[in-house]
């Protein structure tokens, strides 16, 4: 997103700078949560504490970061292409339609050996196609992908709900849920694996899917810094005329990019509907896909970034949830606050510091010049 | 035929209910991105100034302070956007998107503690809301048939905001197309550079017109909690904002074909309530959801180049940066 500057040396661009961003977002929601009468270093005690304190916290941390890590490196994957794929949550929520159709299809004919495969298949196809029309207008009529990415998010919103409520509904259900899964297509949750060797940790959502998300992470940083498809994605980002002009067919770039971006962002579904819900129901995505936005972001667009920040935001949602348990006026609102915040000071305003670190710094580098011929 | 007849006036009656908000934010939409910044923040915007509206209200019982808190967040809203992507050049889409997060989670935080009542502000009633105008000579033809209910029954009787609405339209067109400060807002959408050299200040014209969006956002924010409802709730926005997007670029960033779109739009989700569990002969049950997610279609379809062509102006979306 912002080009590297010659004047500053790495470790202030890619540390500093972003560790100031980060510092300020929450500076910021500490004063939010000073505003409302709150004391907000009792608030991060709290949250840390319900975020890593205990096992079961621990779990619920992971399982969160999960999700992130999936919409994180989705929109991470579409900004290197200088794409902006606001579409997370539409992808992630169809996605998840296919997991579910899958598992009500073959769920009592099938081992969840042969399950799983073809659901990481089918959310990754259905996120992909739900992708594809908004990159294929974006490549070949020139529509504006953010607009309709969200205009998609919207329709995949009345879609599901159609679905839902009219077709997928459970027979005899009051609620527009479908039926709940066979075992047999319940992704098995790491208590549940930790038993099988011996060991023993509390119950909490954490299920395989985390396993996917470390495959995935390492999947994407090989094919985005080392495979022909990532130079192309990535060279169609800096500079779209010289990748054409070095022969790189930028349409079909476009196209494939956000295919992977979709998938990536399905995957969600892998973790909420067949690790968790074991059934298709209503906004199971509850805002990751955006959260995406926030953890691409601050994760300045690389796996290892994103596992950081996706881990952090993972602390945030359950330590935030802990937090509306202990201090009633601090509710989930306040972490999408600080989410709010954190895109505004490590997105919008990523760039607002730097001409004042080029100064200080450029003085410094010169006052130890002169210093020297003194 | 009678009974077709008012059916139709109190589905176009709630057309223009359900417009209103659409057509301030489409309005809003209109004045920043023909200055070159794209405004996908217009849901926040609407969303923080339906809070600081009814908040405002709730505290003095006037809807008018009201309407001013709305107006004042909304534009503190919208100089936030503008601080970051005119001074420091950030992007557009990313500052929008953070400004609507934003305003989603500090209106029920700060609902919450204010109010104690899960986010939800006091019920508002007598002054504190905007009460029905009558307009003048409603009352007297209200018996000449056909045009005496179309004049009582749909264009009388609504609150001033709706009225505010309408007016915003024709105002938008004859800033943006008679006044000096219009042209050069829309030079400064296309062409920045031939704006700056003619010794314009692009940032002080860009401010301004982000400004105008939060002013017209405010007023859209104080309708929907203090005209159109009675109290402000979590999330009430409802995509709205998105849509008043939708509608400005399916009017192609020009004020009547945006407050044509806008009705359209408003017209559909009238559509949608009266159409609930009806049947329509020949056709059967028509989903609920289809109809709601009408406007997002016909804006892709729209996008995709298939009615006509929607170019954004030339310099949306880039930062201008001054050649030194």
């Amino acid at each position: 997103m912002s080009s590297p500057n010659k004047n500053l040396p790495g470790w202030i661009d890619v540390g500093l700078i972003p560790l100031i961003n980060i510092s300020l977002a929450f500076l910021v929601s500490g004063f939010v949560i000073w505003l409302i009468g709150e004391d907000p270093i009792e608030a991060v005690k709290i949250m840390i504490n319900g975020a890593f304190g205990y096992d079961e916290a621990l779990g619920y941390t992971l399982y969160y970061t999960t999700n992130f890590v999936f919409t994180g490196l989705a929109v991470a994957v579409a900004f290197h292409a200088s794409l902006f794929n606001i579409g997370g949550e539409g992808q992630a929520y169809i996605g998840g339609l296919g997991v579910g159709l899958l598992c009500l299809l073959l769920d009592q004919y099938f081992p969840l050996w042969l399950i799983l495969p073809l659901a990481i298949i089918a959310s990754g196809l259905f996120g992909a196609a739900w992708a594809y029309i908004p990159a294929y207008l974006q490549a070949y009529r020139g529509s504006h992908i953010v607009i309709t990415t969200i205009m998609f998010n919207f329709i995949a919103a009345a879609l599901m709900n159609y679905l839902l409520v009219n077709i997928l509904i459970a027979p005899g259900s009051g609620s527009p849920e479908s039926r709940v899964f066979e075992e047999t297509a319940w992704l098995p949750f790491m208590h549940e694996i930790f038993a099988w060797f011996g060991a023993e940790i509390t119950r909490s959502p954490l299920n395989l899917s985390i396993v996917l998300a470390a495959i995935a992470s390492v999947f994407v940083w090989f094919f985005i810094w080392h495979t022909r498809w990532g130079y192309a994605i990535r060279m169609l980002g800096h500079n779209e005329n010289a990748a054409q002009y070095s022969g790189i067919d930028t349409k079909r770039v476009i196209i494939g990019t956000m295919c992977l971006s979709g998938a990536l962002a399905s995957f969600v579904g892998i973790n909420e509907i067949m690790g968790v819900h074991h059934r298709i129901l209503l906004e199971f995505t509850a805002g990751y896909g955006f959260t995406g936005i926030a953890v691409s972001l601050m994760g300045r667009n690389h796996p290892i970034g994103i596992i950081i920040a996706s881990l952090l935001f993972g602390a945030l949602y359950q330590g935030g949830a802990e937090l509306a348990f202990e201090i009633p006026t601090i509710q989930k609102e306040m972490i999408t606050t600080i989410q709010g915040l954190v895109i505004l000071f490590c997105g919008a305003l990523a760039l607002m510091i730097r001409p004042t670190l080029e100064r200080l710094f450029s003085n410094f580098t010169q006052n130890n010049k002169t210093a020297v011929v003194e | 035929m009678d009974d077709f007849f008012l059916l139709s006036l109190s589905t176009l009656d709630s057309t223009l209910r359900l417009s209103t908000p659409l057509i301030l934010c489409a309005m809003a939409g209109i004045f920043s991105e023909r200055s070159g910044i794209i405004d996908i923040g217009l849901e926040g915007k609407l969303l923080a100034g339906a809070f600081a509206a009814a908040a405002a209200a709730a505290y003095s019982g006037s809807a008018m302070l009201g309407l001013t808190a709305a107006i004042f967040t909304s534009i503190a809203m919208a100089l936030l956007h503008g601080f970051a992507c005119i001074t420091h050049k950030g992007n557009q889409v990313v500052s929008g998107l953070a400004i609507n997060i934003l305003a989603s989670g500090l209106t029920v935080t700060f609902g919450i503690a204010w109010f104690h009542q899960g986010g939800q502000t006091p019920n508002l009633s007598g002054d504190a809301r905007f009460s029905p105008v009558t307009l003048p000579g409603a009352e007297i033809i209200r018996e000449v048939p056909f045009l005496g209910p179309i004049y009582t029954e749909l264009l009388s009787g609504h609150n001033l905001l709706v009225y505010v609405a309408f007016l915003a339209v024709p105002l938008t067109w004859w800033i943006l197309y008679k006044t000096r400060f219009g042209l050069r807002l829309r030079a400064v959408g296309e062409n920045p550079q031939a704006v700056d050299t003619a010794g314009i200040s692009v940032t002080f014209l860009r401010y301004r017109a982000v400004i105008c969006a939060g002013i017209l956002c405010g007023i859209a924010g104080a309708y929907l909690s203090t005209a159109h409802n009675a109290a402000f709730g979590r999330e009430m926005s409802a995509g709205q904002g998105y849509i008043a997007l939708a509608a400005m670029i399916f009017g192609k960033w020009r004020p009547v074909p945006g407050l044509l779109a806008c009705l359209l739009f408003g017209f559909l989700n009238a559509l949608a309530f009266r159409l609930e569990g009806v049947s329509v002969p020949g056709i059967g049950q028509i989903p609920v959801q289809l109809m709601q997610s009408l406007p997002y279609v016909l804006t892709v379809i729209l996008l995709a180049g298939f009615i006509g062509k929607a170019i954004a102006p030339k310099a949306i979306g880039r930062p201008y940066v001054k050649e030194r």
